[in-house]
């Protein structure tokens, strides 16, 4: 008899019920706790938000001067910031230069927008192609008769005067509404056969996306007027939207690109077998899908441009981030904490705008996830 | 009896407006007349406004001396410089910036991303939090928040911030204590380069061994080793010294050391931080791209915790990582621009700032900038699907 098999003759003794894998302590115990290096980690992050935090609280909420305070208050030693600054400067920040006594101008275009915006953006509410007539095209007019006066006995006020979050909002709204059309027309031209069209739409396309928008902008405000005939003057805010829009269009170009090449070859012929020419073909069958594809990309653009809008000040307009700029250095204003304060409120406006659309986009990209789920 | 033509003949093409061909050529025709039309209305438009305006046109301006100074630059340059040598300033101070941004992004950014991915949930949630405050921010913002509220709002010179290793900062900028190596050191130098050399001798020869045996050779820790030796011993053989120059502080100002200007710092942080925000998400979205299946698959044939990060998941990775890592810094380079707002002299500041306002030459002057960004963009994208081709997933 061999005795290279071995037969257990005894009761192999019991283990412990494993660890409980719900409740407080477990969790704990995975995300924070899980190995040494990760237990050394979680100390670390812990004295980071120690370090962090209690200061950050206290400048912001702590030591901070409330709106409706004085500049005296905002002067002392170890102040946070100065809300009352922003408090008080608020309607620059907002309305720029824009006359006073006309703020209700600007008012009703914001009320505009929230009014017609709102219910484009919730899909259950109907009526969505009178919803965009109106605003793709009544708001546009009626906005531009609304700002610029000059006729119903609107008094005119030039474009220099408009300025601060109305700026910011007018180019994005107006860049963001423009440019998308136009990419997808020159991702249609950089895909298209015909070799005038497609060199014309690559060279427009790779030449924008390779220089930066400051560049862009110089062109549209040193370079325009000489390419214009004489005696005639482009409006500054037009240069701003020119130029944001059409560098923004080469970039949405090569979102789309990238969408309508993930979209097979069948895609095509099915739609060419069913009789279906070209544009009905695009619109009816292509876009629709490539679109669904780039939404992330198409929005990345969206919060790309507005934070670019950022840059028109090469222009000479005075949007959100250079009106606060410009009041940073207001004296009768003049602390410590001033222009921090001015920054950190431009920083929160901007950062509002650019996640909420984000999240937007995000919700959009969870409702089109159809057929593609597993 | 009447023959029967039965070969195949193309169809006889007879003008219709149905016919996408003919169209197509309409379509183009009209193209071309519009824009052949208005490149010359502008071209003649311009002519005339600049005949108008008495400026004349050509490069010729750039031998002639800029009569201006630029607050920092790598090499001489002062008034009586010619402006062929302030378009060189602007360039270099774009690269210098881009070059620093890009290397510390790279840091950043691949921590963070890594960080986002992390198990810990305090870490994850604190890049998290980074990435999307960071991400929504204009840089222009960031780049004044950085400039105008905290460099400029520094003390004076006589109350620096003092910071370890001899660091001091205040409103004239940070200044660092500089490296000096005396003549000796180029041994050193030497030592390092042949450390390098042997480094790379042995991995060429290790990757041979492994395609031919199978063995494996520990290549990183061997060619560490060996640098370290070669450029140790050429040290103390050739008794280099490498001494610093720390800044002094005298009545008025520093000192000795290095100064490196307040524009340049806060371009280099607002820059890095801002890029890293976005390389964290390239980061992230290659790692979650490499299916799980790749790990349970070498975790199956054995493959060690190490080994299958380094030669199973990241050549993975990164490939999906490189493109859009690129596209980063290449934004990060033309986000350089930005550094004209808070007065650092790079290329748009020197050249289409001051240079165009001097001149006049508006044309020619945007023109040539736009081309440095151009040639900048096309030879790394050049380069980009030169590599692309290299690591593509080959199919069969």
């Amino acid at each position: 008899m061999s005795d290279i098999a071995f037969v257990r003759s005894d009761m192999a003794p019991s283990k412990p019920a494993p660890g409980s894998t719900t409740g407080v302590a477990a969790w704990l115990k995975q995300n924070l706790f899980a190995s040494f290096g990760d237990t050394v980690l979680t100390i670390l992050a812990i004295l980071f938000v120690a370090w962090i935090v209690p200061p950050l609280y206290g400048f912001v909420i702590g030591n901070a001067v409330p709106p409706g305070g004085t500049v005296e208050q905002c002067r002392v030693e170890n102040v946070g910031a100065c809300w009352a600054y922003i408090g008080s400067e608020i309607e620059f920040f907002i309305y720029g230069f824009y006359p006073m006594s006309e703020y209700w101008r600007p008012n009703i275009v914001f009320a505009l927008l929230v009014l017609l915006g709102a219910p484009m953006l919730i899909p259950s509410v109907p009526y969505k192609v009178i919803n965009a007539v109106a605003f793709f095209l009544v708001m546009p007019v009626v906005d531009t008769i609304l700002l610029s006066g000059g006729m119903f006995g609107l008094r005119e006020v030039p474009t220099e005067q408009w300025g601060g979050l109305l700026i910011t909002l007018i180019i994005s709204v107006v860049g963001i509404s423009c440019s998308l059309p136009l990419g997808i027309l020159l991702a249609l031209g950089r895909q298209s056969k015909l070799p005038i069209v497609k060199t014309l739409c690559i060279a427009f396309i790779e030449l924008v996306r390779a220089v930066p928008l400051i560049t862009v902008l110089f062109m549209a405000s040193i370079m325009l007027p000489l390419f214009m005939p004489q005696g005639t003057s482009v409006d500054k805010l037009m240069r701003a939207l020119v130029g944001v829009t059409l560098f923004s269009s080469a970039y949405m170009a090569e979102v789309v690109r990238g969408g309508m090449q993930a979209i097979g070859r069948g895609q095509y012929e099915a739609a060419s077998a069913l009789g279906l020419g070209y544009w009905k073909r695009t619109a009816f069958i292509i876009l629709p899908q490539a679109l669904k594809h780039v939404i992330p990309g198409i929005v990345g653009n969206f919060i790309s441009l507005l934070k670019d809008t950022s840059l028109v000040y090469i222009v000479g307009m005075k949007d959100l981030l250079e009106a606060v700029k410009t009041k940073n250095d207001a004296i009768e204003w003049a602390s410590p904490t001033q222009s921090v304060t001015g920054y950190i409120f431009a920083a929160a406006v901007y950062w509002v705008m650019c996640f909420s659309i984000s999240r937007y986009s995000r919700y959009w990209e969870n409702r089109l996830n159809t057929g593609h789920k597993r | 009896m009447a023959s029967i033509d039965t070969a195949p003949r193309a169809p006889q093409r007879s003008f219709s407006l149905n016919d996408p061909f003919f169209r197509g050529i309409i379509y183009q025709a009209i193209t071309a007349f519009i824009v052949i039309g208005s490149i010359a209305w502008i071209v003649n438009n311009t002519a005339a406004n600049l005949k108008a305006q008495n400026k004349t046109s050509g490069f010729d301006f750039l031998w002639k001396t800029s009569g201006f100074d630029i607050s920092f630059s790598l090499f001489p340059f002062d008034r009586s410089s010619f402006y062929w040598e302030a378009f060189l300033v602007g360039l270099t101070n774009t690269i210098l910036v881009a070059v620093i941004g890009i290397f510390f992004a790279t840091i950043l950014g691949f921590t963070i991303g890594i960080a986002r991915l992390s198990s810990n949930y305090l870490v994850s949630r604190l890049a998290t939090i980074y990435v999307e405050t960071i991400r929504n921010i204009p840089l222009l913002l960031q780049l004044f928040f950085w400039y105008f509220a905290v460099l400029k709002t520094m003390p004076a010179v006589k109350d620096s911030i003092t910071l370890p290793l001899d660091t001091f900062i205040n409103q004239r900028g940070l200044f660092v204590p500089k490296p000096l190596f005396d003549d000796q050191f180029a041994w050193v130098w030497l030592g390092l380069a042949v450390g390098i050399a042997a480094w790379i001798g042995i991995s060429i020869w290790a990757r041979r061994r492994l395609e031919a045996t199978g063995k494996r050779f520990p290549v990183f820790l061997t060619g560490l080793a060996i640098t370290a030796v070669v450029v140790g011993i050429t040290w103390l053989i050739s008794g280099a010294a490498m001494t610093f120059d720390p800044p002094v502080l005298n009545r008025f100002n520093f000192k000795g050391g290095l100064e490196l200007p307040p524009e340049l710092v806060a371009l280099v942080f607002g820059l890095t931080i801002y890029t890293a925000s976005f390389i964290a998400e390239t980061v992230r979205g290659g790692i979650q791209s490499v299916s799980h299946g790749q790990t349970e698959a070498a975790q199956a044939l054995g493959i060690k915790e190490g080994d299958r990060l380094r030669l199973v998941i990241v050549p993975q990775a990164m490939r999906v990582i490189i493109p859009p890592l690129t596209s980063q810094y290449l934004n990060l380079t033309k986000n350089s621009s930005l550094g004209a707002a808070i007065g650092y002299p790079e290329l748009v500041n020197v050249f289409t700032g001051t240079t165009l306002n001097q001149t006049g030459r508006a044309i020619e002057v945007i023109a040539l900038t736009m081309l440095v960004y151009l040639v900048l963009s096309l030879s790394t994208s050049a380069l980009m699907n030169w590599y692309n081709a290299r690591v593509a997933l080959v199919e069969r």
